[in-house]
């Protein structure tokens, strides 16, 4: 059992300094884990509010047909930037860079991440990329205009500053390898005594396999970028057509890597709902070796598909019928995932908390957003519906509703650990059901918009849209004010919140073993682990059971 | 769903209220279960929780139903897809060329125009070409669109089976008037569209390159006429 030594007057990770340093510095010089992690979550969390600001703006734009607020190149502007934003500076780092970084090693029963210094630096390659992503935007020739996807000939073509912000990109991407590599090494070395690969939490399981498409997939993204950068700059003719190139291509390249992206993204948020269940429901998880394996095989079969963004692209009609089986397979492993969270449930003992109801929330709009992506598998309905506001819905249900969701879950479960302190659960209830219904009304009707043929990235609508258009406006007030509301109440509860007790919720997984917030080095002793991850018994034998 | 404007239309119709029917079966299976778990198996209740670690027969049992249902939601995506692609050698030709940010479709006898004006009851294949950046010709009405590809001339076909003007949307990102790319195809009975080739074909021989250009942009401006005036916004 874990031999925990801990008293409590003892000092947390936020007392103790890595370094020499003391002040700002212990912070920016640090190689702590979970310091890292917290640098992390300030900086994604400030970047995801930027985004949710202009995703404000398009909608205020999009409220009445013909111009409301702004031109059409700025708003061409803002959903690219939009996209940027929220894909490489927030989804795609978001939950490993922050909550990995903070529980694996801790989850694991280690002391750090096997290569600390890396893992510094791997933040400070995440804010250069960032920072060179704003020097973009205020550089002559304006704001990148392509859409995040970058397609060429437009990327080519344009006078905005795209070579500066795909290069951001590409520097991004070395963030995202090495913390992919730190991961995988951390979880094969690092494992404390009797911690076999049976035995990990289903969090460590998921950012395991998201850290394995971190080191094979994003090499692809960075080669191509470069590639772009090349074509422009010295009119090389790679994917241009005019200069002898091939469009597509570039098409297929970008999404050997942004469709993997896609699990990058959604990975981890299946692995904290898969510690989130557990811990409310009081009884071990239902199937713990078909989600495991299931991370696995969403992480391998999810390279095998990327052509179905392509399948109105001109691609010969085999490949297309082809891809489209394999993307109906990829779908399996995660209905999997949903059927054993649900039976994870039986017989438990719910008790539902602020996590547990984000959870529900997520099992259903992620549940909208998967059942949606068999309808943009199926190729008759596709190539109706593909580049039309159908496929904003479906991703956003995914993205925002799956990913976002869990960041939120994961914010409200391990907030007490990370900080010591307990936010105010009653306005955290209000803000679940007022980002649900905001939720709803931003993103349901554009289903029905994308059906009715209402393509994508349009700054300008016919009129029979309009309508549909100013509810998805208004419901993007209530979400974005759910989200402000949730930043609000967490400071304040920095400040002002009760002291959080060390596991407040009753959970078994290491995290709960050890204080709130936890102390530097996190384990006095490495534990000897004699359990599963899910196993309850434990909380009477543990020093900071009930 | 007998006014569909082509029979692929009913194909598309019938797999998405398919697919979308299975769906909200699974959805609200999944909600209700799990809403109800967390009213009856509520700790207030008391229960002692009873650690079950899996059961094989319910994992086989939900990966092979799921299994068949996406298999035959897959077939009836590739047959719908299929049937839309077949080449018909009856087909009549037109090639539709995309350009930022106007549509010009050509005939074989020469003819060009901005507006896509197709006979009823006639397999139409459109020859899709670009002149600069990608596109996607879109006919939300048909169900059916295909990128405009530089360098790469890919087919879109259709058959009408009922008169009337519908919507020609760009879908595919291409810049600033992006969103401003429509135009319309016309279907019309096979004597009138014949009467309007020859006219056409008299009428341009009169009029200059010149002329066909001001209609262009003129006919982009009708496309939107019914909201605010798209030249305010450039």
């Amino acid at each position: 059992m874990i031999n925990e030594a801990a008293n409590p007057g003892e000092k947390s990770f936020y007392q103790v300094s890595t370094n020499k340093h003391t002040g700002i510095l212990s912070w920016l010089l640090t190689v702590d884990h979970k310091r890292i992690g917290i640098m992390y979550l300030i900086a994604i969390l400030s970047f995801f509010l930027v985004g949710v600001v202009i995703g404000l703006f398009m909608r205020w734009e999009l409220m009445f047909p013909g111009k409301t607020i702004m031109e059409a190149q700025t708003y061409n502007t803002l959903f690219t930037l939009h996209g940027v934003i929220m894909i490489f500076l927030f989804i795609i780092p978001g939950l490993p860079a922050i909550f990995g970084n903070f529980f694996l090693p801790i989850q694991l029963g280690a002391k750090d991440v096997a290569f600390p210094r890396l893992n510094l630096l791997s933040f400070y390659i995440y804010v250069i990329g960032a920072i060179l992503v704003l020097v973009s935007l205020f550089l002559p020739g304006g704001p990148i205009d392509t859409g995040w996807t970058f397609y060429i000939p437009y990327s080519i073509r344009t006078s905005t500053n795209v070579s500066m912000a795909i290069f951001a990109a590409f520097i991004l991407g070395f963030s995202s390898i090495l913390t992919g590599i730190n991961f995988v090494t951390t979880v094969h070395r690092l494992r404390a005594p009797g911690m076999t690969w049976f035995r990990m939490p289903l969090f460590v399981w998921s950012t395991y396999a998201t850290a394995w498409i971190q080191i094979i997939a994003t090499p692809v993204i960075g080669i191509t970028i470069l590639l772009v950068i090349i074509e422009r700059a010295f009119g090389v003719g790679i994917f241009d057509p005019a200069l002898g190139g091939d469009p597509i291509l570039f098409q297929h390249l970008f999404w050997i890597y942004s469709h993997p992206a896609v699990y990058i993204m959604i990975l981890p948020a299946m692995g904290v709902v898969s510690e989130i269940i557990p811990t409310f429901s009081r009884r071990t998880i239902f199937g713990y070796k078909q989600i495991a394996y299931s991370s696995l095989a969403i992480a391998f079969v999810g390279y095998l598909v990327w052509a179905h963004h392509m399948f109105t692209s001109g691609m010969s009609d085999t490949s297309r019928w082809i891809f489209s089986l394999l993307t109906f397979i990829v779908a399996l492993p995660s209905g999997v995932k949903i059927f054993n969270w649900v039976a994870t449930m039986y017989k438990g003992s719910i008790d539902p908390q602020v996590p547990f109801l984000w959870v529900m929330s997520f099992i259903f709009l992620f549940s909208i957003g998967g059942l949606t992506g068999l309808v943009v598998g199926a190729l008759a309905t596709d190539v109706h519906l593909h580049d039309t506001y159908f496929v904003v819905a479906h991703f956003h249900y995914v993205m925002f509703g799956g990913t976002g969701t869990i960041f939120f879950a994961a914010l409200h479960y391990w907030f007490p650990k990370m900080f010591g302190k307990m936010y105010n659960k009653r306005f955290a209830v209000i803000s679940v059901v007022l980002f649900f219904i905001g939720f709803n009304m931003l993103y349901f009707p554009k289903f029905i918009l994308g059906y009715m043929g209402m393509p994508r990235r349009y700054y300008d609508y016919l009129p029979e849209f309009a309508s549909l258009q100013l509810v998805s406006t208004i419901g993007s007030w209530i979400l974005a004010g759910a989200i402000f509301f949730v930043v609000g109440y967490l400071i304040h509860a920095l400040y002002k919140g009760k002291k959080a007790t060390a596991n407040p919720w009753g959970g078994v997984t290491l995290e709960w073993h050890i204080a709130s917030p936890p102390p530097m080095e996190n384990f006095h002793e490495i534990p000897t682990i004699t359990h599963e991850p899910y196993d309850f018994s434990q909380l009477k034998e543990m020093k900071y059971g009930e | 769903m007998g006014s569909a404007p082509t029979i692929h239309v009913e194909t598309v119709d019938f797999v998405m209220l398919y697919i979308v029917g299975i769906s909200v079966i699974l959805l609200l299976g999944i909600t209700v279960t799990m809403v109800y778990f967390v009213f009856k198996y509520n700790r207030k209740k008391g229960h002692k929780p009873v650690d079950i670690h899996g059961n094989i027969a319910l994992e086989v049992i939900w990966i092979a139903i799921p299994t068949l249902l996406v298999l035959s939601m897959f077939y009836f995506g590739y047959t719908g897809f299929m049937e839309m692609r077949k080449v018909d050698k009856s087909a009549y030709t037109i090639q539709a060329t995309a350009r930022m940010w106007a549509w010009e479709f050509g005939y074989d006898n020469g003819l060009r125009s901005d507006t896509l004006y197709v006979p009823i009851d006639q397999t139409i294949t459109l020859k899709l070409v670009s002149v600069d950046v990608n596109h996607s010709l879109f006919i939300p009405a048909f169900r059916i669109k295909e990128d405009v590809v530089m360098g790469k001339t890919n087919y879109l076909s259709f058959k009408a089976k009922e008169t009337g003007a519908f919507d020609i949307a760009c879908a595919e990102y291409c810049g600033l008037n992006h969103s401003m790319m429509y135009s319309k195809v016309i279907v019309m009975p096979k004597n009138e569209f014949d009467k309007w080739l020859n006219s056409q074909i008299e009428k341009d021989s009169l009029s200059t390159q010149d002329s066909t250009k001001t209609k262009d942009s003129s006919s982009i401006k009708n496309s939107l006429s019914s909201k605010d005036s798209p030249s305010g916004k450039n």
